[in-house]
């Protein structure tokens, strides 16, 4: 038995999305050296529409690419065979930027610990910041969001499900809890 | 996806979705060759051991590269600093190997089968990188890698492969990858060259070179390989580079898109002009970088995780 939530909808996640890429500009003074990656696959289209929602404010177009950290993961070596490897496209130079890394849901922290690992062999940035729609706790690493959609309290068991399409249509946020996950905590 | 293989021996072996998803990843793997530090931690604590009982620099350097970029130990044998040249035998050498605890064996071997033996005698998995006439899997990987990027896809496509197919594991690889996914292969050579059956394999043949151009997407030229014998099949190269030569005088006949390769290495004037060599069609050097890439693909995939190794 699977127990599903909505916990945000279509409208929720645009004010979200719309409050953290006017917390990135003021946190950086502007869209000048930022540039923004969005981690596969689930920051991917989440960073697409926050670059857009900044071209809408600045009326300028900030950089985005794409990374993939399964090259970097920690776990490679507890699997039964290598897991697949998605393309990663960071077409402009990280010299001295600010990197936001955008990912979907943040949960150990063990992704974005890859990522920037990731980040810094690529170049050497200004700074790293950290953008994610949903921080759901459970936190391995000394990790910590600088821009949150929102903070959802979970058992270590549950799913997140998260659905950002580039259009923003189909949109939403799910918590889901089964019978398993309940007994266990 | 998980291949269904725990050695690259041929690419017999490959289903078409295998070969087209170790092609998928080595696109994921091109771009750290790209980067100001091309190096990634992925096979960080693996240990690689690339056994050449036959010369190369090419595909040595190659695999050596690739695993290095992604952060494996690699220790390169050959076969004259062995303990082959004290009498050993080849089962003895692989299995003293193995007690050493690689997690990957790369072997190249002028015999046909060596590869196959290694990885029936060892758990350890092992990579062909070319051996005897039998197969040259990881080339023909790379040369279907390049034709894909170039053309986007393989299916439908004509591809010549002129030459001494009679001593060409690069042939045979070919014939394998490019049949399977979905191109025409026609094999070119003097008949001596042509070993009996190879239609067998799905390929068509041609005696003359001529009537094949107009019609080819590729045209692979093949080195004829004095050192395996090529010379005792032929009257003289002059002859030779005359009826299979690709010239610019040919190449008029070939198809505007149509591309150039070779495996390597060039007998430039014999199989192949300097000019046809290092012109617009050629995609020698393309095939050279992409064979790195491609290796790193495989290195990561046959290196798998450690539950694997211990089941």
């Amino acid at each position: 038995m699977q127990k599903r939530k909505r916990i945000m909808d279509a409208e929720t996640i645009r004010r979200a999305l719309v409050r953290i890429a006017h917390e990135i500009l003021e946190r950086n003074k502007g869209i000048e050296g930022l540039v923004l990656i969005g981690i596969r696959r689930g920051g991917e289209n989440v960073a697409t529409r926050l670059a857009r929602i900044l071209k809408e404010i600045e009326g300028k177009s900030v950089p985005c690419g794409f990374m993939d950290i399964t090259m970097y993961r920690d776990d490679l070596y507890h699997m039964s065979h290598q897991p697949e490897v998605h393309k990663t496209s960071v077409n402009f130079a990280l010299e001295k930027k600010a990197v936001v890394l955008v990912d979907d849901v943040l949960f150990t922290g063990r992704t974005v610990r890859a990522a920037m690992d990731s980040v810094i062999d690529l170049g050497r940035p200004k700074s790293i910041q950290l953008a994610v729609l949903i921080d759901r706790g459970h936190r391995e690493f000394p990790i910590r969001p600088d821009f949150v959609g929102r903070n959802i309290p979970t058992s270590r068991t549950d799913l997140i499900e998260a659905v950002v399409d580039p259009k923003g249509k189909e949109d939403r946020v799910e918590l889901i809890e089964t019978e398993e996950t309940k007994g266990k905590e | 996806m998980k291949l269904s293989v725990k050695s690259l021996i041929g690419l017999r072996d490959l289903s078409r979705q295998e070969i087209e998803f170790i092609l998928d990843q080595s696109e994921s793997f091109k771009e750290i060759n790209y980067r100001p530090i091309k190096k990634v931690p992925t096979l960080r604590g693996k240990t690689i051991i690339n056994l050449f009982i036959e010369p190369s620099t090419r595909t040595r350097t190659s695999f050596e590269i690739a695993g290095k970029r992604l952060s494996a130990d690699v220790i390169n044998f050959s076969a004259s600093q062995s303990s082959l040249t004290k009498g050993e035998t080849l089962s003895d050498t692989v299995r003293n190997l193995e007690a050493m605890k690689p997690d990957l064996i790369i072997v190249r071997s002028q015999a046909a089968g060596i590869p196959e033996l290694f990885a029936r005698t060892v758990s350890t998995p092992v990579i062909n990188a070319g051996d005897g006439f039998h197969e040259h899997p990881t080339q023909g990987l790379l040369d279907l890698f390049t034709v894909r990027e170039r053309r986007k896809k393989i299916s439908g496509l004509k591809i010549a492969i002129v030459g001494d197919i009679r001593h060409s594991r690069v042939a045979r690889s070919n014939i394998y990858g490019f049949s399977k996914l979905g191109a025409q292969v026609t094999v070119v050579g003097p008949p001596t060259m042509i070993p009996p059956g190879i239609e067998e394999l799905g390929c068509k043949v041609s005696y003359h070179l001529d009537p094949v151009i107009p019609d080819s997407d590729v045209i692979m030229m093949l080195r004829i390989q004095l050192e395996r014998g090529s010379g005792n099949f032929l009257p003289s190269l002059r002859e030779y580079s005359k009826f299979y030569g690709l010239n610019l005088k040919r190449l008029e006949q070939a198809k505007k898109e149509v591309l150039i390769m070779h495996p390597g290495p060039v007998n430039r004037g014999v199989e192949i002009s300097p000019e046809v060599a290092d012109g617009n069609y050629s995609v020698i050097l393309d095939q050279v970088e992409n064979g790195v890439a491609v290796r790193m693909a495989l290195l990561y995939l046959f290196c798998g995780g450690a539950e694997e190794v211990s089941a």
